[in-house]
């Protein structure tokens, strides 16, 4: 199987068109082509990076501030998820720390191992490797169910002075750690998988092996 | 010359071919039967997948969605009561709750369009490429960037993570005072179900092959 690449080739990503090399915008879906974007991983990883930076203070600051007649209690996300938890509703409790520690976590360690892979080799098949990929990039919106859960909270529980909920600083930083990440994983262009297989064959190719 | 056969016109020979956008494998491009899908040889990533009268299901659905979108925004979404005292929030409510300091003005527009306003517009995009496909007409003007942009805000559609954001927060609210369902609720777990199902049923190859075809007309 041989990519655009070696065929001396550029394929439009978008609609899957393949132009003559020379070309440089697909002409029938106008994007701008490129057989690799030279700077591919370095865009991954700043994006990743900053992803981590916004997801620290998210966990550090308080996430929801609930304000009732005798207390004002701040909950941090995971402090929140336990808080859930004592009162008994574990399922819950579960789908949070999930979705706000599990999945982000989750997704920095695979973004970081499949950026490795491909400058340093890997072990994984590639096809594997890519399925990593699409799960990572569909997996990623998840994350924002913990934004959204304080956004409902902070603007439906407003009873005067009985109780009343307002959004923490940490729902902020949250929210941008997420979209970092969604644009890391994007930025993320799974054909250098295939690329590195090619250049660096871990078996010596056997005589059963067609050459291409 | 006489009777010669007419010269065939010459045809880019890339343009049998396609390319697998994740993997790059260039192969043969066939057309699978309606219903059926083609696969990349190498990677598995599914590459057509046409449906039978699928841009009329599309726009029918998108009609549906915006539909749905419009009433869900202006009607109250849910209301809860405790000591006499009662609060009732829309989903835009929702979404603006974290407009009250100026660092979350920008969040909160930004939550107003991933619940909201993002998969709005994709359906308006969608039955404004699709529109005249359906009736064998030349696209309209921009149906090509108008195409782009739907696809390019496919991940940031968020309806169905705002529907298990609010599961999760009722569960929340349970406890601390009586939570009653306004019809945008309702409304909404309608949108949440049929926005999947408008990607599910469109075949980017298929759309962009067509628009193709027809800007070329």
């Amino acid at each position: 199987m041989s990519s655009a690449r070696d065929m001396g080739l550029c394929a439009c990503t978008r609609c899957g068109r393949v132009w003559p090399r020379t070309q440089s915008r697909c002409a029938r879906c106008g994007r701008r082509l490129q057989s690799r974007h030279p700077m591919a991983l370095q865009n991954v990883w700043a994006w990743w990076v900053l992803g981590l930076m916004f997801y620290l203070p998210a966990n550090l600051y308080p996430m929801l501030i609930t304000r009732t007649l005798s207390s004002e209690a701040e909950n941090t996300i995971v402090g929140g998820a336990l808080e859930l938890a004592r009162h008994g509703s574990y399922g819950i409790a579960l789908v949070i720390l999930l979705a706000s520690v599990g999945i982000p976590v989750a997704k920095f360690v695979t973004i970081a191992a499949l950026a490795f892979g491909v400058r340093h080799g890997s072990r994984m098949a590639p096809a594997r490797r890519q399925q990593l990929h699409e799960v990572v990039e569909y997996i990623g919106r998840w994350s924002m169910i913990d934004v959204f859960v304080v956004a409902i909270l902070s603007s439906l529980v407003q009873l005067g002075a009985v109780v009343a909920v307002r959004p923490g600083p940490a729902s902020f930083y949250f929210a941008l750690s997420v979209i970092c990440t969604m644009f890391s994983a994007m930025a993320f262009d799974s054909r250098l998988i295939w690329d590195a297989e090619d250049e660096m064959p871990r078996t010596a190719p056997s005589l059963k092996d067609p050459v291409t | 010359m006489p009777d010669s056969p007419a010269a065939p016109v010459p045809r880019d020979p890339l343009a049998d071919l396609i390319a697998c956008p994740r993997c790059d494998a260039v192969q043969r491009e066939v057309e699978p039967a309606p219903g059926q899908r083609a696969v990349c040889l190498r990677c598995d990533h599914v590459l057509i997948a046409p449906r039978k009268s699928a841009g009329k299901q599309i726009i029918a659905v998108c009609l549906a969605v915006l539909i749905l979108a419009v009433t869900a925004t202006s009607l109250p979404f849910l209301r809860i009561s405790r000591a006499g005292l009662a609060h009732a929030s829309s989903i835009l409510d929702a979404a603006l709750a974290f407009s009250s300091s100026p660092l979350f003005a920008a969040l909160s527009l930004l939550l107003a369009a991933l619940i909201v306003f993002i998969p709005a517009l994709r359906a308006v995009l969608s039955i404004y490429v699709l529109l005249p496909l359906v009736r064998d007409r030349a696209p309209f003007p921009g149906a090509i960037q108008a195409f782009r942009l739907s696809e390019a805000l496919r991940p940031w559609s968020m309806a169905e993570v705002f529907a298990i954001g609010c599961a999760v927060a009722l569960i929340k609210v349970t406890d601390l005072a009586r939570v009653e369902f306004g019809a945008a609720f309702w409304i909404f777990a309608l949108l949440v179900i049929l926005v999947p199902v408008q990607d599910g049923l469109t075949c980017r190859h298929s759309v962009w092959k067509s628009l193709d075809r027809e800007v070329r007309r």
